[in-house]
């Protein structure tokens, strides 16, 4: 990995319209996080950097908004990471044993990358907004509902 | 009373999300009306007249909030659009911006005609992503229509729309948290006052409306606040979505008028409980309202009712309990999520609601004693009226009513380690 992060030119571009959405620079803030890791995968300290230095602010300040977000990620996960919804709805409608499967189905914990780094899992206390799917999980940004064991394997499979 | 569909006439129709098709269907008529026939504050009266309430979960009433919008401030007024959706159960302002997006930009320009706004901002949750891909086409669209930008509708009046995405956190969507977070900071909430409609979004005057209470201006403005008035009840006007979920047979987003019985929704629309079973336990308004017992099927679901039994309407997010239900469990997985959200800036919420989570850990893992069941209660009179914001009294709210209503189950849990619910359904009930 390179020690310097920068913007493709194409996201260049749609940073500087960006900022003239906000009377501030700072605003700008997560929609920078976002094209970051969008670009990258996730948020490495040189765009940290960086973005400290479009937005004329303190890395601190840049620290601290991505240390309290939980969708931005410090580190890589895999290439398809899958989130179980561990809310009160999806829990009523069996999310325990969708994570019985999914960890037999992966073999690795939740949190760490299966071997061919291809696949990472976890469950998150927060409801998605999505219950009348439930049990659901959210993989590669998406929505997938109603699970079943045959769901997941379909799921896995498309992306193996 | 013969069903209204108002904001959900759409759902399901592929079509309406395109603008073409939506402007044959009457899109943006209500706009051009308020445009040609009002004036601003004729609006305003309008929306006061039709007893719409905030639909976010407050329930304020919406007109009289866009009267505390100081007429003569040299600042620009600002339009937040709390899209953050987060509260557990609660998923119906993504049908609207997923089927009916063009609804909602509407919505957005009657309200910002109204108290004379320029910019506006719809904050939507990071999780949503095809709904922002579905929200975001749909601005672009009627920027090129001509119906947001310099002259909306053909009208002398400019006004710019922009999506914002959060990332994860649900204390953004409290209102305060919200702003902080447009402004490019963690979503910590601010002391009130001043409030947002004084000192709002950068240091400005702004109003702050949920996804679905801006949806419902269109029909307003096109059929008259009286009409909206009296779909509901007395102080609660029109029509809310509701989104049903947990242990039923059909969960899904339905349009009630404002006071109609839990029953209703349960059993006619939602198809009655899972597999046959008993009714053991209704959240009427996401987990952050006080649950409610199967006696209480008959209530009508409108903020007052609601109140005065000591929970509330709050989002709309009605989830069903059945017999089979460990309330033990029930409450550890929604003190999971308060734990997890709260944002820790007051002791009493970030300690509470981390405390109270271990504690009923300890018992669902059938480590607990008798004496923890004290504990939390006595935790729980800390917890409320303490704090910057509203989560924390949500999270008291649901720890207060599950050990008032289902005190027996915590007690027997934290007693023999096991639970109650599991015992009697094994014939196994210690005595
Ligand atoms: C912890 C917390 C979370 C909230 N989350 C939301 C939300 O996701 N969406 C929303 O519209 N309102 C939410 N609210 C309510 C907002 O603070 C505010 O009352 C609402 O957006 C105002 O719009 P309304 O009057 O149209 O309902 C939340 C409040 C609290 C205390
Ligand atoms: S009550 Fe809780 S969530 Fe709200 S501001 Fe205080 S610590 Fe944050
Ligand atoms: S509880 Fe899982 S999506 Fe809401």
């Amino acid at each position: 990995m390179s020690s310097s992060f920068e913007f493709t030119s194409e996201n260049q571009k749609k940073f500087q319209e960006i900022l003239k959405r906000y009377p501030t620079k700072r605003a700008a803030m997560l929609p920078a996080m976002h094209m970051a890791q969008a670009q990258h995968g996730f948020i490495p300290p040189e765009a940290e950097e960086y973005i400290a230095g479009l937005l004329d602010v303190p890395i601190i300040d840049v620290r601290e908004v991505l240390s309290f977000y939980s969708l931005f990620l410090q580190e890589a996960k895999g290439k398809h990471h899958i989130k179980v919804c561990g809310s009160l709805s999806c829990w009523l409608r069996g999310s325990g044993e969708i994570r019985e499967y999914l960890l037999e189905k992966l073999g690795v914990d939740e949190g760490e990358l299966t071997e061919d780094g291809k696949f990472s899992w976890e469950t998150v206390p927060d409801c998605l907004g999505a219950c009348e799917l439930a049990p659901m999980l959210q993989v590669d940004g998406y929505f997938e509902g109603c699970l079943t064991r045959e769901k997941i394997d379909e799921i896995v499979k498309e992306r193996t | 009373m013969p069903i209204v569909k108002i904001l959900s006439e759409f759902f399901g129709n592929e079509q309406a999300r395109d603008l073409q098709w939506r402007l044959k269907h009457g899109g943006y008529e209500a706009a051009r009306k308020a445009f040609r026939e009002m004036q601003p504050d004729e609006v305003t009266q309008e929306v006061i007249k039709a007893n719409l309430r905030g639909l976010g979960g407050a329930g304020f009433p919406t007109g009289r909030k866009w009267t505390f919008v100081p007429k003569d401030s040299d600042k620009p007024t600002y339009l937040a659009v709390n899209c953050d959706e987060a509260e557990p159960g609660t998923f119906k302002d993504r049908y609207i911006v997923e089927w009916d997006p063009h609804r909602l930009i509407e919505g957005i320009i009657i309200c910002s005609y109204a108290v004379a706004i320029h910019t506006a901002y719809v904050y939507i949750r990071g999780e949503y992503v095809r709904p922002y891909e579905r929200l975001q086409k749909a601005i672009d669209e009627a920027y090129e229509a001509g119906i947001l930008g310099k002259n909306v509708l053909g009208n002398n009046f400019q006004l710019d729309v922009f999506t914002h995405r959060g990332a994860g956190a649900y204390i953004c969507g409290e209102e305060t948290g919200l702003l902080e977070s447009l402004e490019g900071k963690k979503g910590w909430p601010r002391l009130k006052p001043p409030f947002p409609a004084l000192v709002g979004a950068f240091g400005c005057p702004t109003v702050i409306n949920n996804v679905e209470t801006l949806s419902h201006l269109p029909k307003i403005i096109e059929k008259g606040g009286q009409w909206f008035a009296d779909l509901g009840v007395e102080r609660s006007g029109g029509t809310r979505l509701f989104a049903l979920s947990g242990c039923v047979n059909k969960p899904g987003v339905y349009e009630l008028p404002a006071g109609t019985p839990f029953r209703e929704l349960i059993y006619e629309h939602g198809g009655g409980i899972l597999d046959g079973k008993e009714l053991k336990a209704i959240i009427p308004g996401g987990t952050s309202a006080a649950v409610l017992s199967a006696d209480q099927v008959d209530l009508p679901m409108d903020f007052d009712t609601l109140a005065k039994v000591k929970s509330m309407a709050g989002s709309g997010a009605v989830i069903i309990m059945d017999e089979d239900v460990c309330m033990v469990k029930a409450l550890h997985n929604i003190q999971n999520f308060f734990a997890h959200e709260s944002c820790g800036q007051c002791t009493p919420c970030r300690e509470g609601t981390s405390w109270v989570y271990r504690i009923l850990s300890r018992i669902v893992e059938g480590k607990g004693s008798p004496s923890d069941v004290e504990t939390l209660r006595g935790l729980n009179q800390n917890m409320s009226g303490t704090s910057i914001c509203a989560l924390c009294e949500g999270a008291s709210m649901a720890l207060g009513s599950f050990l008032e209503k289902f005190g027996d189950e915590f007690d027997y849990y934290a007693k023999y380690g096991r639970s109650y619910v599991e015992d009697a359904r094994k014939g196994a009930v210690a005595v």
